[in-house]
């Protein structure tokens, strides 16, 4: 913070006097170290983000680097070993498993939140009593902790207690195995998901509505257009950057899950809900294996960053052809 | 829980705008609606009470079992109630666990890092928005870039600086590499590039620096912003979890996430003191939320409008 102190006292008493029409007269040096004053000032502003941005941010990203090409020494690493901890990840089932279920699970969340939350979001964009109410519910979820989201998750979908599988016995129909069985503990993380992501997605979606014309719908109405047709053929192409955004986030969002799966089931039962982020957090922290870690947190990155790019460019050649 | 701000004319507009807009705008005069109309309008009810009553329902449960004697729980016989309502769980939570402490480090830590990241977003942001200067665009987009940076990447090298630093276990530990965030510099360089020129200019001529029209011209149109980002920060540092849980040991200086998981690792079975602990960690937020929604909403809705 010291930074943006001084720099802050250093520019007020630089332009302390007022700028008389005088200085018109001045020569082209004058105008450089103004324009340089305001470059110092710049960074005085700049200063305490980009030192925080930098020390604990891109000083560890290239240290992630470089501690991927080194040993695990107990504690720490030591010792450069090139491209040994990317070797032993091409041939490490539980990296493909747990690269397969974050796929998985982000194709299965981010469609079904974008589907939700548009249905959501025209259903509370439509007249509706208690409209509000109904909103603050679906909004409520997105702002509680993560823990206690899955803890909460933990109780509802205990095979033996939970009130769930409580339910669907008293309706007469048999218990689902949420912990025993792979696919349906997988199930349970994807509606905790939803339950926790729809409202964001509704926000998203309700911004994006109101900025559609409302004549646009009187026009298709007048020429005969059906609700669906009007949701297919207006809605849907007109919240298309909504969408846009949104796919980035859910997909960031769930590519990088974390705390739902690692309180919820550690991965379990077996490897069945294991993704990257819970295997590089146990190889990190756990069995403590800290170069395995780096390197799979560079492939997550990898992964991460090819996805941006190609949207990005998606995104840019649909702008220039729309 | 009274509104702490008066509504601005923004809210009032936007949800004007909201009825007018709705693709099904049906005439308000009820009576004149057409049955097929008002069957749909109908349809449309249930189906928001049914989403109502889903999204409310884990809540519910949430507070129904902390609430709950324990034996409850383990019952075979389903129950949507409680037996009887006790305070037992809290009980347990307050009196065999240092959950007052855990409150406690949860204000602190997250008080300090909005503090710090807010400030810092909007110096940055400002700057961005309404300063020239060499390296704009590349410093611009370098800040951008880290936002797509995963937090996991970054855990184990991470890990290794606070160690370095001296500051591994402590709440500094949390609390540094949490206040370098860029998500608030974008909300907040949308925000102030929005602030007319003119207003700038003149006080330019009445001889104010860069620093004063920060202080003076800026900031004062800034409210809406800085309650955004101080809503957005708070939410977000209250729950954050995965960095808290590598960057702490001492279980003295938990954050309520933390606790909430190592009160799960000693009293794996006491779920009502569980959901007891959760409740207590949650409400906080939840008042924040219900008092401040407006702001919750635009923040997270202009973050989307790029």
């Amino acid at each position: 913070m010291s930074a943006g102190t001084s720099s802050r006292e250093e520019s007020t008493d630089d332009t302390g006097p007022p700028p008389s029409p005088a200085a018109t007269y001045e020569a082209a040096p004058g105008r450089a170290s103004r324009r340089q004053r305001a470059t110092l000032a710049s960074y005085g502003f700049l200063g305490p983000n980009l030192v925080l941005l930098g020390v604990f941010l891109f000083l560890p990203l290239a240290w992630a680097f470089l501690i991927s090409f080194q040993e695990s020494s107990g504690f720490g690493a030591s010792g450069w070993v090139g491209l040994d901890n990317y070797r032993r990840l091409v041939t490490d089932p539980t990296f493909w498993r747990s690269a397969l279920n974050t796929a998985t699970f982000t194709l299965l969340t981010v469609p079904l939140s974008l589907a939700l939350g548009l249905g959501l979001a025209v259903l509370m964009n439509s007249v509706l009593p208690g409209r509000r109410l109904f909103r603050t519910l679906i909004y409520l979820p997105m702002v509680i902790s993560g823990v206690a989201t899955a803890l909460m998750g933990v109780l509802l979908f205990d095979e033996a207690t939970g009130i769930i599988n409580k339910l669907l016995r008293g309706g007469g129909l048999a218990g689902i195995p949420w912990q025993s069985q792979g696919s349906a503990a997988f199930a349970s993380i994807i509606l905790v998901t939803l339950w926790i992501r729809v409202g964001f997605n509704m926000v998203i979606y309700l911004a994006g509505l109101q900025g559609i014309s409302p004549e646009l719908y009187e026009a298709a109405r007048l020429e005969g257009a059906s609700s669906w047709q009007q949701f297919r053929y207006l809605t849907v192409p007109l919240v298309g950057p909504s969408t846009f955004f949104l796919l980035i986030m859910d997909v960031i969002y769930s590519f990088q899950v974390f705390d739902t799966i690692f309180v919820m089931t550690g991965g379990g039962p077996g490897r069945s809900t294991s993704v990257l982020v819970t295997y590089a957090y146990e190889n990190g922290f756990v069995t403590r294996d800290q170069s395995y870690a780096a390197a799979i947190g560079i492939v997550i990155f990898l992964l991460t960053l090819s996805f941006t790019a190609i949207q990005w460019r998606g995104n840019r050649s649909r702008d220039t052809v729309g | 829980m009274a509104h702490p701000l008066p509504h601005s004319g923004d809210g009032a507009s936007t949800r004007t705008a909201g009825l007018s807009t709705g693709p099904g705008s049906f005439a308000p005069r009820v009576k004149r609606v057409p049955p097929a109309q008002r069957v749909s309008a109908i349809a449309r009810l249930v189906t928001a009470v049914v989403v109502g009553l889903v999204m409310m329902f884990p809540l519910y449960w949430m507070v129904t079992l902390a609430f709950s004697p324990n034996a409850d729980v383990f019952s075979r016989e389903l129950r949507i109630w409680p037996s009887s309502w006790t305070l037992d769980n809290f009980r347990t939570v307050f009196g065999s666990f240092p959950t007052a402490t855990w409150f406690g480090n949860s204000v602190v830590i997250t008080a300090i890092v909005t503090v710090l990241t807010v400030t810092g977003n909007l110096l940055a942001g400002y700057a961005f928005a309404k300063l020239d200067f060499r390296g704009k665009g590349a410093i611009f987009l370098l800040v951008l870039s880290t936002m797509m940076i995963p937090v996991q990447v970054l855990m184990v090298a991470q890990f290794r600086l606070v160690t370095e630093l001296g500051i591994y276990g402590t709440f500094w530990a949390v609390i540094f590499p949490s206040a370098a965030s860029a998500f608030g510099i974008f909300l907040a360089r949308q925000f102030i590039i929005a602030i007319p020129d003119e207003l700038i200019e003149a006080a330019k001529v009445d001889g104010a620096g860069t620093v004063r029209i920060f202080l003076q011209i800026v900031l004062p149109l800034c409210k809406p912003l800085i309650a955004v980002l101080v809503l957005l920060t708070v939410m977000y540092q209250w729950n954050d979890f995965a960095w808290p849980l590598i960057a702490l040991k001492d279980s003295r200086l938990f954050t309520l996430p933390i606790g909430l998981l190592y009160l799960r690792g000693q009293y794996g079975a006491d779920y009502g003191a569980i959901m007891a602990l959760a409740l207590v960690s949650i409400t906080p937020i939840i008042i924040m939320f219900l008092a401040f929604q407006k702001y919750f909403v635009q923040g997270l809705a202009r973050s989307g409008i790029r």
